[in-house]
């Protein structure tokens, strides 16, 4: 329809209509710099500009005065600039033996974490894909429904769970399995739960996204010519839903990395991960340049996910 | 794809599904327990309701994470869909990578590292040039349309290059000016897609502690840093009742939502109907 349109649209007027053309596109160059002006400025002072200050202040000295960090650049009493970088923050993290285990054990828990939601997610995803047009509209809901609620009651609610006297305990206890309540609460398996919990719908939906997309054809032919089932699915499925696997792994693992409210509420101090021990030297500490240089060291490690995650959604983009 | 689902994926499924919703479900029947103590019951009752609608401190946060999530969905959802529509309508720019990436990067940023940033970013500008002079409101609400923005341009970006191009082409040769077919065609056409992001703005804002708990002031607390604040020590059976309601009104928006997006599609049908019969 829109192509019958589109013809009898530019019929009729030729030369007054590229006259036109030109002037409507140079009022449009001036609407395009100001509707990109405005998102682009925001970004380049809230979130960019930011990253540069932190990076900055990674180099300075702690002092006592307000900001707590010294200046990287100082005028001496000749008029000359002196730029002085501090690298003393690094140097201490990294031959730190705090540091060194917390950063190592963050990467432990969201690794672990993630192959726990890959596991879970996987069969979850491929058993909503093959289920009937209603029931895969159920389902979906289902599994999205939790995103939209509160991601701090939803750890809250594994708290009541996993306490001494938890729900988990008590139940143990009144059926005579156990006689003293297991710790789970404030230890590292309360950890993983908190994550796998929160972050399993974000290995689940693209997961889903990618296998909705698979040929069935593919595994029909297979079988004809002699495929049983299981050889089927690790010949032809799971090859062919590796994007899903990337992007859905990569999804829990990032933010997992970083994950500050978790190992708060479910590790209490007992669990050593980054984000948490940088909220904590920040606020409690205020040894800004050593939080800074954290923080940058954090974002090193996760440039190389993060970029593989982009690489994977422009192509996925591409495909389209 | 559509198969047939085997026993072993059933099993997964209702697995999964048991674990998403059994803590949730135990959550807001404890919040009608008697007891002081959240696992051990001691009667059915409403009293941390009472308990929860008398705490002045509450209202007063559930007030400001209201006003916040209500600025920050507004201009993100502007901001958004103002990146969304450069991003896919305006071809090769100056800057389109660095712009693109700007886009992204903030989806995926720890929330310690966005914060951290955001915060020693005001505290700097506060020193340069006495603005932001305090902390709370102002700053929270900047945050949150920082990295609400990126989740609108998302949407709008997959809407635009749903739509494709052609109705905007024939009225710009039909003489309409750009503005006007921006006016009169792309945005009624992009419509449902900044709703959708103004929800998932208003949402995440209204979810967010980190980065929150990062750049606010004194006195300044959101619902979620009064609630984790009152967690960190513990259960609280008041928290139970706060927790149900906020599940309750959360599960009736998403119900409504989800219907409304059905309505929509049955009368798109419909319509789609009409216009055929009306071809033939």
């Amino acid at each position: 329809m829109s192509d019958t349109t589109q013809d009898m649209a530019t019929q009729p007027a030729d030369s007054q209509s590229s006259l036109f053309r030109q002037l409507a596109r140079r009022i449009q160059s001036r609407w395009r710099s100001i509707i990109l002006f405005v998102p682009y400025a925001w970004l380049l002072i809230f979130f960019l500009l930011p990253f540069f200050i932190v990076a900055k202040i990674s180099l300075a000295e702690i002092v006592i005065a307000s900001p707590p960090f010294s200046n990287m650049i100082e005028w001496t009493d000749e008029g000359v600039m002196n730029i002085r970088l501090v690298f003393d923050n690094f140097i201490y993290i990294l031959t730190d033996n705090l540091y060194y285990r917390t950063y190592l054990n963050s990467l432990k828990i969201s690794i672990i974490s993630t192959i726990a939601c890959l596991l879970i997610g996987y069969p979850m995803a491929y058993g909503i894909v093959r289920s009937g047009p209603v029931a895969k509209r159920l389902l979906l809901f289902a599994v999205i429904l939790p995103f939209w609620t509160s991601f701090l009651l939803r750890v809250y609610a594994w708290m009541g769970l996993l306490a001494d006297r938890g729900t988990i305990n008590n139940l143990l206890i009144s059926l005579g399995i156990i006689d003293e309540p297991i710790r789970m609460l404030y230890t590292e398996f309360a950890v993983y739960i908190g994550i796998v919990y929160t972050y399993l719908p974000f290995m689940i939906l693209p997961l889903y996204a990618n296998m909705e997309r698979l040929d069935n054809t593919l595994n029909e032919a297979a079988a004809d010519l002699g495929s049983r089932p299981m050889n089927t699915f690790f010949k032809v499925t799971l090859p062919l839903t590796i994007p899903g696997i990337v992007a859905g792994s990569l999804l829990v693992f990032i933010p997992a990395t970083g994950e500050y409210v978790i190992p708060d509420l479910l590790g209490g101090g007992n669990v050593l991960m980054i984000g948490r021990l940088l909220f904590n030297e920040f606020s409690a500490n205020t040894d800004w340049p050593v939080a800074s240089a954290v923080a940058i060291i954090l974002l090193v490690l996760l440039v190389l996910p993060m970029t593989i995650y982009q690489y994977f959604q422009g192509k996925a983009a591409e495909g389209q | 794809m559509y198969g047939k689902r085997s026993t072993f994926l059933s099993v997964m499924l209702a697995f999964g599904l048991a674990f998403f919703y059994i803590p949730m479900i135990l959550l807001v029947i404890y919040s009608f327990n008697y007891s002081k103590l959240v696992p051990v019951w001691g009667g059915w009752s409403l009293r941390w309701y009472e308990v929860l609608f008398q705490s002045e401190e509450v209202w007063n946060a559930v007030a400001l994470s209201l006003k916040i999530a209500l600025v920050n969905a507004t201009f993100a959802t502007i901001l958004g869909t103002l990146a969304g529509l450069a991003m896919v309508r305006f071809g090769r720019f100056k800057g389109r990578t660095l712009f693109g990436g700007m886009l992204v990067a903030p989806l995926v940023m720890p929330e310690v590292i966005t914060g951290l940033s955001l915060l020693v970013l005001f505290i700097t500008l506060k020193q340069l040039i006495g603005w932001p002079a305090e902390r709370g409101f102002t700053t929270i609400t900047i945050a949150h349309i920082t990295f609400s923005l990126a989740y609108v341009a998302v949407i709008v970006q997959a809407r635009l290059t749903g739509m494709g191009q052609t109705l905007e082409e024939a009225a710009l040769d039909l003489g309409a000016k750009p503005f006007k077919v921006l006016t009169a065609i792309t945005l009624p056409r992009l419509a449902p897609g900044m709703i959708s992001g103004w929800l998932l703005a208003f949402t995440l804002s209204l979810d967010d502690l980190v980065i929150a708990s990062f750049v606010t002031g004194p006195g300044a607390n959101t619902l979620p840093i009064l609630i984790f604040s009152r967690i960190r020590l513990g259960l609280r059976p008041d928290i139970n009742a706060l927790a149900t309601i906020i599940i309750l009104f959360v599960a009736v928006c998403v119900a409504l939502a989800a219907l409304l997006m059905f309505y929509q599609q049955k009368r798109q049908e419909l319509d789609q109907k009409i216009a055929n019969q009306g071809d033939a």
